[in-house]
Parts: structure tokens; C-alpha cells; sequence
């Protein structure tokens, strides 16, 4: 069981009569907004061709073969979304999502990156620009500080991090603070005022001690279970954290979750196999996550993207390797769902984006923006400058929120 | 006091962390020290001798997969000892586990008992440089084969032998799965195309472009997809010995050149041609790479950012860079141009500790016990960097950005505290701080530590000053 290591009155005891203080200001007005937003990074290029299978499209089968998904209806078979495409059969809540008119794919979208690099890629991804290492701060993180203020003198609205560091998506400076479960003892109240008396005078210290106390006081209110060990298990325990945060009135507004293991270049499986488990274990956090959001639920808005796609055909290793296009979901019960977004380009030999990857036709930047434009409210002059600096050429797509 | 702080850089910095006594003996002359320990090549992890090679290994898994191969072939044969079956039964990873975490020990043991820690600092740095994931169940009973083998017997010699034993090690083939890596033109490609079995059969050109983006080059070292897919094709046919069906020669768990999976023909790459037959295309190509200019410059900077600063001067990087290229790679000037740089002797401490860095350090500061059996693993997990598992080919990442989170530091606070409670009254922090923070130790955490309510909270005051979380 996790430790509940720092109770209110405790945490305000500690943190009053200390030079501390937390970046981090999670009690809000009653005027604020209550939307909701997690953001999954998918790290390892998500192959969105085996995850949201194009089964209708002409070319798919070929191009996969041993590991194409098989047709809805089959044995194994992919989950019918439309005509054209299917849901991975590992994906069995999100699935239930499409029905409730809760989830939107988006297909074929792409970063403006072309290039292959993992790491560049996901640097992209994660600044908001358009080259690698443009900023040294993320885009989910001044999205918040453009959010609308709660009340005056606030130090604006917080975002929370499910791990031990902040990916660059939450770096800048908008408080942002991380948490995760803790399987060590407690720290009694004198020694850790000790600690914080040394960090007084340390920039960097003092605040983020400061933070994980903050951080931490939110996460004794809500109901941090420690989850069971195994495959299944992967996401669920944070994804759980995820949702208690959120659900709580006094929580942070936006948290964000990293994964990795989605770099399938050998043995990627099809309807079973390497890939499949993984997305199973993601079905299930993300069900996890739903749950613990409850009644926020229907405030939430979900997403999850990857750095890039994979190649359309499969290797010489039973994977894929690197490629461009891919998929991204947005899913969440404010979500105006049950629809394809997409400008499906085919994956006939010519329409691949140089002769071997699913070509990009929507910017991921596009749902993006429209996700924070409709849903969080975040305006759309600082989305072009500040969010996605000079992107006031990529349109936010509309109507992704329900009204 | 000038000393007691170059020596506190030489000892943390550089090294892992001071232990009690060593900043005497290195407070005369840290550059010196530093120096010295250059010479009298790679120690070898203490207690190698009872850790099977990755050959032995390797080979004794393929024993097992055949094993459970059989068993599921026919039903139990009555032949089969009970033993044989149950092993089967568990499976490699059973088999692989208990070894990961032998070598994980060692590899504790040896940071924290080191009398050249300089020299264990660089082993983990290039094993990052060439990371392997252990979250591919595939490397789990080899990576510290891979390091023993591929890494720690190079790090004082050259760059491109160090390369070359980390790219032929059946570790990275595995990892990066070139091992199976088959040219489309190959004979083995012509001759499963001529009886229809072709699937599963083809290039993977995972390790190429991993070897270019990250082991030499750099990602802004001027390549493109199509030298990434020539270069691939260069590589094909290096794989490992043994193996079933079309992989049955060569000697199990070795590396092995199977011409039968080589694409043939010359290939282009950097707008050299490389005509060469066989095993020798590949070799003349990751040989050019290991001299070219992008690669020295790329190895330059990362080593600056290691020692130096998360963004470091240019000017050391071009010392570094040249001091590289001038020696052809011998990797010991490249060390002594990084020594000499002014800009990593100089304060505050610009170096965030990595969690292995910290644990490493409390260690070595404090005299901790390392008998356990899974006292550096367990360690390294609670603080978020568990060996050998940086999830990807990159390693893991070089910045305080990465490291300096909120909950990470909470953990650190809380293992400290953990350190305190178990250690007591049987150490002296107040003795322990000077003797291994020297010219560091501020004057604020010293009286903390002087007025501290017990030696357990002494300790834990020690462990957590800012002075402690960084190199």
C-alpha cells in the first residue's frame, strides 16, 4: 500500500513557517473552469496502422502480411469503426468509447518532423515547434500559463506529472509539479523541516521540495492504491493516480503520463503477440483512468500521441521500422466522438510518403489546438505565438468538444 | 582551500563520490590523481570470475528453448529428467533473472569499492553511450555480459575498437535486432523467394540507424534514410552463431558473419562507395565511421555535458573534438583534453547526480555495507533508475532537467532518511561531511548536521544538502 505521508494540517505546519514556497497552487476558485486534460506520450513511434488498421483499405493486407489485423468479423478480428477502418482487438474499452460517441481518431496526422529519429522526434513533439531542441520548454506546459486566470493574484493553473521527473512536454515556467507512489517510509515532520531550513537558499531545491509536498498533500486526499504487479498492470496504477488527482475539486487541471516500449521493429504480432499486450495493458489504465475520474469523466478530455508512425510494409523481422504517419486519440467524455478525423491519403504505392510510410495529411498540432482552444479555453493568439510558436498556419480543427 | 575544493570536484565529479580518507590523498595533486588512474588498463569487475561469459550464456539458452521447444512437440518423454522439464518449464526468463541481478551487484560493488573511480565513471558512461534495455526480456541475462565484455576492456584503449567489440557483441545484435537482418538480395532471400517461404525474411534496419544517429555520427551528422537503408544493408549477415534451421552454423552465442544472409553488391554511404565482398563492407564502413569528423565532434560534446556542464562551453567541446581526431580516436588524450579544460574545475557544482551517481556516492561517503544481494538494484529501482533499463538506445538522458524532479527528489529525501534510520549512531556525520565534501561542505549544512537531533538525522541531513545532490 502506498504511504500516506503528509496530512494537511501537517503539510501547511511544514510549509508556513518555512522559506518554501510551492510554485504550485492547486486550490482554485469556484469560477474556474473544471475542465479536465491528460496527455499520454506514446514513446517508440505507436504503429498506427496495427493499432487503428485501415482493414477496408485495398492495400492493407498485402503491405502487412503476417501481422496484418485481421477484418472485424473474423477469428482475431479488428473492431469495426467504420468501412475503412477498425480498432486493434486488444482495444476493447476504447471501442466502447467510439460507441459512446467519446473517442475521435485521428489518422494520418503526423508532427511537423520528417525526419526518423526517436529522440528528435519526440523533442519535436514535445516543444511544440518545428525542429528538434527549438525550445527548452514544452507545449502542455505554456498552454498553462495562457490559461484563463482563476482569481487575482493566483499563481495560475497547475499542471501534475505521473513520475519522478517532469518530461519536457510540463517544462517551462508554469508550476508543474510530479508525483509518483512511493514505497519507502515516511519522513518525520522535524527532519524534513530541516531539510527544507538547508534548501532556503537553493532556486532549484527549495521549489520542487515544495512541490512534491503539495504534490503530495493532493495525493493523500485522493485514493492512491498501490495497483497488482504485471503485464496488465503496466499503466493501470498511474493512470489511477492520474484520475484521483484530477477528480479532486482542489486537484491539479491537466496531468500528463509517459510510456514507452512502443518501438516494434521485430516479432511486432498482430491480432496477439508483443504489440497487442501492450495496447491491452493501455486499454485497461485507460479504463482505469475513467473510473477514477468519475463524475469528471464527462469534464475530460484525453489524448494520446506518438512521435511518429511506421513503415506500411512489414520488415524482414516480422516489425516495422521507422516511418511517418500515425495515429493520435482523442477520447474523453467531453469529447464530440464516434468520428474518423482524417484525410485518408491510401496506401496504394504511390500515395506512401516516400515509397515506404503512411503520408501525413493533418498536422497533430491542428487536434491539439482545437482540444485546448475548445476545451481549455486557451486562446487562440497565444496557441499561434506562445503554445505552437508560429504555427498560425495550422488551423485548430473544430468541433472536437462537445458544446 | 583552493585544494580542498579541486580535489572535492576531482573525487565527485570525476570520480564517484569521495570516500573517508581520499580527499587527503588526492588534495596535492587532483589532476594527478585523475591522471594516474588513466594508466595500467581496464580493471575487471571484481568477483568476473564467478559471472558466465554472454557465450555461455547465450548458448545455455538455446539449450533451454530447445528444451521447451521438444516438450511441446511430443508430450512428456519419460526420458526426460524431471529437472530438465521443470527448467523448461520456467523458461529464459527464469533462467535470466537471477543472472541480471548477479551482475547489477557486481557492478555496485565494483563503483563503490573503486580505487579508480574515474575509471568505473567512464565503463558507465560509454555502457549509456552504447545502451542496451533491459525491458527487451532478450538482453536481460547478457547486459552485463555486454558491459564486462564490449565496454570495460576498451574504455582506455580506442574509440573504434570499442566500437567495433560493442557492435559484433551479440547483446547489441539482439537489442537492435540485426542478428536476423537479412538482405533482400541475399541467397537466403533468393532461395526462400524461389520455394515461397519469404516471409519473415528481410532487412531491419534498426541497427544501422542507431549506429549512425547515436553510436557515432550524431543525429546532425549529415546522413539521410537512403545511407540509414545502405548501410543496413551493409550489416546484414552480422548475426550470432547457432540457432536453429537457417541460423544453425557458427558457434552458438558468438558472433558470426552469415554471408548467406549478406546482401550483395556495393552500397553507397556519405557519398563513398564501398565495393567490398562480404564481412570486409561493413567493416571498411563502421571503420570510416568511427574516423569521421562528425563522430569526434558528436563524442566531444556528449563527454562535455558528462563532465563539464549540461551545456557546455563550446570551446572545451572543440579541445575535446580535436584532441580526438589528432590521436585517431585513442581515448585516453580525449580524457586528459577533458581534465585540462578549466571549465570542469570550476564551481558552483554544474552537475546534477544522476540517481545512480547519488547512490553511488552515499555509498562510497558513508561506508554502507554492500553484502545484499540486490542492495544496488533495489536502490536503483526506489530512485528511478534501475540498471540497465534506460528504455531505449539513446541511454539514459545527461541533464538536471531529467533528474531534478519534484517526487524524484522526495524520493531521494526518503531513501536518505531510510539510510539514516539503519545506519544510527554508527556513523559521524560530523566527521564523515568534511572528509568527503572537503572545500564543498557549506557552512550552513555543517552546523544543520552539528545540531542535528540524533546521528540518524545527522546522516540524513548529510545525504540531502544541496552540496550532496550534485558533482
Amino acid at each position: 500500500m502506498n504511504h500516506i505521508r503528509i496530512d494537511r494540517r501537517r503539510f501547511l505546519a511544514v510549509a508556513a513557517t518555512l522559506p518554501l514556497v510551492s510554485r504550485v497552487a492547486f486550490a482554485r476558485a469556484a469560477s474556474v473552469p473544471d475542465a479536465r486534460f491528460v496527455f499520454i506520450l506514446l514513446r517508440g513511434a505507436l504503429d498506427g496502422l496495427a493499432t487503428v488498421p485501415p482493414c477496408g483499405d485495398p492495400s492493407y493486407a498485402g503491405l502487412r502480411r503476417e501481422i496484418a489485423i485481421p477484418r472485424p468479423g473474423e477469428p482475431n478480428g479488428a473492431l469495426a469503426l467504420d468501412t475503412t477502418f477498425a480498432l486493434h482487438p486488444g482495444l476493447p474499452f476504447l471501442h466502447e468509447c467510439w460507441r459512446a460517441k467519446a473517442l475521435l481518431v485521428a489518422h494520418a496526422v503526423a508532427t511537423p518532423y520528417r525526419e526518423r529519429s526517436h529522440f528528435d522526434g519526440q523533442d519535436v513533439l514535445e516543444n511544440g515547434g518545428v525542429r528538434p531542441n527549438a525550445f527548452a520548454s514544452g507545449w502542455l506546459n505554456r498552454a498553462l500559463t495562457a490559461l484563463p486566470q482563476g482569481r487575482p493574484g493566483s499563481h495560475g493553473e497547475t499542471g501534475i506529472a505521473l513520475g519522478q521527473n517532469l518530461p519536457l512536454t510540463m517544462r517551462g515556467p508554469a508550476p508543474v509539479a510530479s508525483w509518483s507512489p512511493s514505497r519507502l517510509p515516511a519522513i518525520d515532520d522535524d527532519t524534513l523541516t530541516r531539510i527544507a531550513d538547508l534548501y532556503a537558499r537553493d532556486p532549484v531545491l527549495s521549489v520542487r521540495l515544495a512541490d512534491a509536498l503539495a504534490a503530495d498533500e493532493v495525493a493523500q486526499g485522493a485514493s492512491m492504491e498501490t495497483a497488482p504487479r504485471g503485464g496488465g498492470a503496466r499503466y493501470l496504477e498511474t493512470l489511477r493516480a492520474a484520475g484521483s488527482f484530477l477528480a479532486r475539486e482542489e486537484g491539479p487541471q491537466v496531468a500528463m503520463l509517459d510510456t514507452t516500449g512502443w518501438d516494434t521493429h521485430a516479432n511486432e504480432g498482430g491480432a496477439q503477440g508483443q504489440l497487442a499486450t501492450r495496447l491491452g495493458a493501455l486499454d485497461t489504465g485507460l479504463r482505469a483512468l475513467k473510473e477514477a475520474l468519475g463524475a469528471a469523466w464527462s469534464r475530460s478530455v484525453v489524448v494520446l500521441a506518438t512521435e511518429f508512425g511506421r513503415t506500411a510494409a512489414v520488415n524482414g523481422t516480422r516489425g516495422t521500422d521507422h516511418g511517418t504517419a500515425t495515429v493520435a486519440f482523442v477520447l474523453g467524455g467531453a469529447v464530440e466522438g464516434g468520428r474518423m478525423l482524417t484525410d485518408w491519403p491510401g496506401l496504394s504505392r504511390g500515395a506512401l510518403y516516400q515509397q515506404r510510410d503512411l503520408a501525413p495529411t493533418l498536422d497533430l498540432r491542428s487536434v491539439l489546438k482545437g482540444v485546448l482552444h475548445d476545451h481549455l479555453r486557451v486562446s487562440s493568439a497565444a496557441l499561434d505565438s506562445d503554445v505552437f510558436p508560429d504555427s498560425s498556419m495550422v488551423r485548430p480543427a473544430k468541433d472536437l468538444i462537445r458544446a | 582551500m583552493a585544494d580542498s575544493v579541486a580535489a572535492a570536484i576531482a573525487t565527485n565529479r570525476f570520480g564517484l563520490g569521495a570516500r573517508p580518507g581520499e580527499l587527503a590523498n588526492v588534495a596535492p595533486d587532483p589532476r594527478g590523481w585523475l591522471l594516474a588512474q588513466l594508466s595500467g588498463g581496464s580493471p575487471p569487475v571484481p568477483g568476473a570470475a564467478a559471472l558466465e561469459g554472454s557465450e555461455a550464456i547465450l548458448a545455455r539458452a538455446a539449450v533451454l528453448r530447445e528444451e521447451m521447444r521438444d516438450r511441446k512437440r511430443a508430450t512428456a518423454d519419460p526420458r526426460d529428467s524431471e529437472e530438465k522439464l521443470r527448467r523448461a518449464a520456467q523458461g529464459i526468463g527464469a533462467y535470466y533473472r537471477p543472472l541480471y541481478v548477479a551482475e547489477v551487484q557486481a557492478r555496485f560493488r565494483a563503483a563503490v569499492a573503486s580505487d579508480r573511480p574515474l575509471v568505473e565513471r567512464l565503463v558507465q558512461f560509454w555502457a549509456n553511450h552504447f545502451a542496451v534495455s533491459v525491458d527487451k526480456a532478450a538482453v536481460l541475462g547478457v547486459a552485463g555480459a555486454f558491459e564486462r565484455e564490449a565496454i570495460r576492456p576498451h574504455v582506455l584503449g580506442r574509440f573504434e575498437d570499442l566500437l567495433f567489440a560493442v557492435e559484433r557483441h551479440p547483446a547489441m545484435l539482439l537489442y537492435l535486432d540485426n542478428f536476423q537482418s537479412v538482405g533482400p538480395g541475399s541467397v537466403l532471400a533468393r532461395r526462400a523467394t524461389a520455394s515461397r517461404r519469404r516471409h519473415g525474411l528481410g532487412l531491419n534496419e534498426n541497427l544501422a540507424r542507431e549506429i549512425l544517429e547515436l553510436h557515432t555520427l550524431g543525429v546532425d551528422g549529415g546522413y539521410t534514410q537512403a545511407d540509414v537503408t545502405s548501410f543496413a544493408r551493409m550489416i546484414t549477415g552480422w548475426s550470432i552463431g547457432g540457432g536453429r534451421g537457417r541460423l544453425a552454423e557458427g558457434e552458438p552465442g558468438r558472433f558470426a558473419f552469415r554471408v548467406n544472409l549478406h546482401e550483395p553488391g556495393a552500397q553507397q554511404l556519405l557519398g563513398r562507395r564501398y565495393a567490398q565482398a562480404g564481412y570486409g563492407q561493413g567493416e571498411a564502413a563502421l571503420r570510416d565511421l568511427a574516423r569521421h569528423p562528425a563522430t569526434a565532434r558528436h563524442l566531444a560534446q556528449k563527454l562535455a555535458r558528462h563532465f563539464i556542464a549540461d551545456d557546455p562551453p563550446a570551446a572545451a567541446v572543440e579541445q575535446i573534438a580535436t584532441a580526438f581526431e589528432r590521436h585517431e580516436g585513442e581515448l585516453i588524450p580525449v580524457y586528459r583534453a577533458i581534465i585540462d579544460a578549466p571549465e570542469a574545475w570550476e564551481t558552483p557544482l554544474a552537475k546534477y547526480k544522476t540517481p545512480a551517481d547519488y547512490i553511488h556516492s552515499a555509498y562510497r561517503g558513508l561506508e554502507l555495507p554492500t553484502d545484499g544481494q540486490r542492495a544496488g538494484l533495489t536502490a536503483s529501482e526506489l530512485l528511478g533508475q534501475r540498471t540497465w533499463s534506460p528504455g531505449s538506445p539513446a541511454g539514459w538522458p545527461d541533464s538536471a532537467a531529467d533528474w531534478d524532479g519534484a517526487s524524484a527528489l522526495l524520493k531521494r529525501i526518503e531513501w536518505a532518511d531510510a539510510v539514516g534510520a539503519r545506519l544510527g549512531d554508527r556513523r559521524d556525520a560530523q566527521r564523515t561531511a568534511p572528509a568527503i565534501l572537503g572545500g564543498m561542505l557549506s557552512k550552513k549544512v555543517s552546523q544543520a548536521i552539528a545540531r542535528a537531533a540524533s546521528g540518524a538525522q545527522a546522516v540524513t541531513l548529510l545525504l540531502t544538502a544541496p552540496e550532496f545532490m550534485r558533482r
